[in-house]
């Protein structure tokens, strides 16, 4: 769509009019439909949904892999794969659920909900915004086409020399560097466009002190995406050039030095894991003061930490490394930056609970999620202390202990997110709304299973048990992972109960109307889905929770009361 | 307080029990764990609280309240406080933990008289007593030991280290190939071996006994076979053991030499045959 100042007609009265230049749209494409609008789109809300079902996709793919290797570990010295499948099982799970689930399906969210958010028609840069989309897909397709010959081995961190040639000649480390080189582009364009759209192309009057929480995150979620993402490129640049062109930069025997990969490395993957979880943060603050009927608590607080959690996660990145020869001063620095992260991320859990104080609590499934979520994070969070605690964590780095935290951060925090998310949101892009019953189902399976898989693993890791074993012979780590395998299954069937909801909602689901939840943001401002250009006039801002005043407006205007009652349910038909 | 400590190792926390390093990780740890359960169950308790209590009920109106200032201040100070502390505590227990501690027998196997404290954050030997220094090797995939020679004699062991009971071992631990990480959960924390770089830490074995580990750092396939063991044995028992190992690693080096010797007599000879028509 084209709008372009029209020149006038050469008229004496019309040339006095054009001092008033008119506005007149030309070569309006008609909206485009059938299966080759897919490919050709650049609608945020189109790639939005590209977005959110290839990352479901790559999520229930990275699930399988999940369960085989729990298959693997439920019993001792189980031979259901060999030890380099297993290693491949685990490299692809790590791999597809960072680069290819959670990072990117915080990028479908936001394609489709920030313009909507802030009032804009569209992204700043649709064209670089379906660029991003493709480069994922296309990443993730050579990551997988890696199944056919060789899949990678050395761990989603590949450390070399672990990773160099001499050890792992297979191309598909080959294969892991490329995909990620592709994914890394996607994520970068993605935290450029929705950097240039959440600055420049919000509603009128909506100022930083009322953009959306969510907004708040993504924005912050792009920031770290371009400082960080550039370190971790040039560390895949340089294992490439390791590998296959003479290179020795990880190279020990050549004056080339191992731990410079892992700093690089987790310059990158440090923050990566706060833009994954800080987006899952902003779908929490969006949606549970909809369902307590109350203003967030503390809205500058929970901005605030959110910048600050994102500063000092730049500032961290070595305590993945305690381990490894360091200087005391050193250790004592990354444990102290480490410790002032979970002050901001305290005041976050802090100011989510006091959003439920007093306020009227609707049990819906979004909000059991995110309720669900400050629940199970706060678990990762507690035990990300001890982590930190540098002599603490000789004794747990690398062992299932670790392997717990991180599950109860990224599925506890990001995960319990993203699917508050999707039953938030579904009603909006699908027009129809979730079964609530077997939402509530899939949350109560998802929350048992999670807490049967994972938190026993604390205890396999305490009492010795290294990460990334294929099998082992003590006895005494049976019952803890025989445990955790049957919680995978149950977990899984959890979410395979959401992937069912959303098969049964898309066609059948009641009819969810303009702003089902009654909800406070401008994406409930149009019908649903959205017409493709969102806004036909741009209502002025005038507090963070636009939506409230819009309905006290249409309540004026008609008398046809607008406001949620409490008691009396909030899907209208 | 220790009795519970060691029931509870290895499922509430670490593993300890074989060297004071390990046994001061698992109090520092069990510290931590009482201040997390009390903000543990203070947040799920209130958050529990609200959720029933709050429930939307007809006739029930949310109050519109938008935040408070002091009580922001007030959870933000309270969070940095217990960080405070618990770093505080463990630089107190830093000490115990990092610095090996004195050796409770000389190099004799003799009882030392007495010890004496000393704070450094740097790695040196300890003060009193003798040590035995031992080098730590990892290799896919498995761990090689290199003991001091005493009166010229080499010895090294695989998979399996001996060391005498009540004697402080200092380790320096690189690798061959790929990363490893040292790591025996009942003598004390894991150090990474990485080739190119020596990383230290240290141990004493309070009583005699079998202590297993394993590798904790992907290094391949068979990265889950990558056992280790340390026994702890009294010192003559252990000079026994360092002597025989003298002995069968000389009597192996010897024989290799005297079978080199024949084969390169062998070669001579096959060379002469021919040469001479």
């Amino acid at each position: 769509m084209a709008i372009t100042s029209e020149p006038p007609v050469t008229d004496t009265t019309a040339v006095r009019a054009a001092a008033r230049p008119q506005i007149a749209a030309r070569g309006v494409t008609s909206e485009t439909r059938g299966w080759t609008s897919w490919f050709t789109t650049v609608d945020h809300k189109k790639i939005g949904i590209l977005y959110l079902y290839t990352t479901f996709v790559f999520f229930i793919l990275g699930g399988v892999e999940a369960l085989l290797i729990r298959i693997q570990l439920g019993l001792p010295e189980n031979t259901f794969v060999s030890p380099e499948k297993y290693n491949a099982l685990f490299t692809m799970h790590g791999t597809t659920m960072v680069f290819l689930f959670v990072i990117p399906i915080m990028a479908g969210f936001a394609n489709y909900v920030v313009p909507l958010m802030i009032g804009a028609r569209d992204m700043a840069f649709p064209r670089i915004n379906a660029w991003s989309y493709w480069m994922l897909l296309f990443g993730g397709i050579v990551l997988y086409a890696s199944l056919f010959f060789s899949p990678p081995e050395a761990g989603w961190t590949s450390y070399p020399p672990l990773s160099l040639t001499d050890y792992t000649p297979q191309a598909g480390q080959d294969a892991w560097i490329i995909a990620l080189h592709i994914v890394g582009l996607s994520s970068m364009l993605g935290g450029v466009n929705f950097i240039a759209t959440i600055h420049n192309m919000r509603a009128p009057g909506m100022g930083w002190g009322r953009l959306p929480l969510f907004c708040w995150t993504i924005l912050i979620y792009s920031y770290l995406i371009v400082i960080a993402s550039p370190a971790l490129a040039a560390a895949l640049a340089m294992l490439l050039i390791d590998r296959h062109f003479g290179g020795t930069f990880f190279d020990p025997t050549q004056g080339g030095s191992p731990l410079l990969w892992q700093h690089a490395f987790w310059f990158y993957s440090h923050p990566a894991v706060y833009i994954m979880v800080l987006p899952a943060f902003g779908i929490v603050s969006e949606v549970l003061p909809v369902f307590a009927r109350k203003p967030i608590f503390g809205y500058k607080a929970i901005a605030a930490s959110t910048a600050a959690i994102a500063f000092l996660g730049l500032l961290v990145w070595a305590h993945h490394m305690f381990a490894t020869p360091m200087s005391t001063v050193v250790l004592a620095f990354f444990m102290l930056s480490s410790f002032l992260i979970a002050v901001p991320t305290g005041v976050k859990i802090f100011n989510w609970v006091a959003t439920l104080w007093r306020g009227t609590i609707e049990y819906r499934t979004p909000l059991l999620f995110c309720v669900g979520l400050i629940g199970v994070f706060l678990i990762g969070g507690i035990s990300g202390i001890f982590l930190a605690v540098f002599p603490v964590d000789w004794q747990l780095t690398d062992t299932y202990f670790v392997v717990a935290h991180l599950h109860y951060v990224l599925f506890g925090g990001s995960v319990f997110g993203i699917f508050a998310g999707i039953y938030y949101w579904f009603p909006k892009m699908s027009g129809r709304m979730l079964s609530e019953s077997l939402g509530k189902a899939s949350f109560w399976t998802i929350l048992v299973g999670f807490n049967l898989t994972f938190l026993v693993q604390h205890s396999a890791g305490l009492s010795g048990m290294p990460r990334r074993i294929y099998e082992y012979s003590n006895h005494d780590w049976t019952a803890y992972n025989l445990i955790s395998t049957v919680g995978s299954f149950v977990l899984a069937l959890g979410i395979l109960l959401t992937v069912i909801n959303i098969a049964h909602s898309l066609k059948r689901g009641a009819i969810a109307g303009p702003d089902p939840w009654k909800a406070n943001t401008l994406e409930w401002f149009m019908s649903s889905p959205p017409p493709e250009n969102n806004f036909d006039v741009i209502p002025r801002v005038r507090s963070v929770e636009p939506m409230k005043d819009i309905r006290r407006q249409v309540e004026q205007q008609t008398g046809v009361e607008q406001r949620y009652q409490p008691g009396r349910g909030l899907t209208t038909r | 307080m220790p009795a519970a400590l060691h029931i509870l190792a290895g499922i509430l926390i670490p593993e300890r029990g074989g060297s004071k390093n390990a046994s001061d990780i698992a109090e520092l740890y069990a510290l931590i764990l009482v201040m997390a359960t009390i903000v543990f169950l203070g947040v799920e308790g209130t958050l529990l609280w609200f959720l029933i209590r709050f429930k939307a009920r007809r006739g029930r109106v949310a109050a519109q309240i938008h935040g408070n200032t002091r009580l922001e201040i007030g959870w933000t100070v309270g969070a940095a406080v217990i960080l405070v502390f618990i770093t505080v505590v463990t630089f107190i227990k830093l000490p115990g933990i990092k610095n090996p501690a004195a050796s409770d027998i000389d190099a004799n196997g003799a009882k030392v008289a007495s010890t004496t404290l000393f704070a450094s954050t740097d790695q040196p030997a300890p003060p009193k007593g003798a040590s035995l220094n031992i080098v730590v090797d990892g290799q896919q995939y498995v761990w090689r030991f290199q003991y001091p020679r005493v009166a010229n004699k080499e010895v090294f062991s695989y998979e399996e280290m001996v060391v005498p009971v009540g004697m402080t071992v200092t380790l320096d631990i690189t690798a061959d190939d790929v990363a490893h990480s040292w790591w025996i959960p009942k003598l004390g924390g894991k150090m990474d071996a990485l080739p190119g770089y020596t990383n230290h830490t240290w141990f004493k074995a309070d009583k005699p006994g079998t202590f297993n580990g394993q590798c904790a750092e992907l290094c391949g396939r068979n990265h889950a076979n990558m056992l280790a063991r340390v026994r702890a044995v009294p010192f003559d028992q252990y000079q026994a053991w360092y002597d025989r190992q003298a002995a069968d690693i000389k009597s192996a080096r010897d024989e290799a030499a005297k079978q080199r010797a024949q084969i390169q007599k062998q070669q001579q000879e096959a060379a002469q045959r021919s040469a001479t028509p």
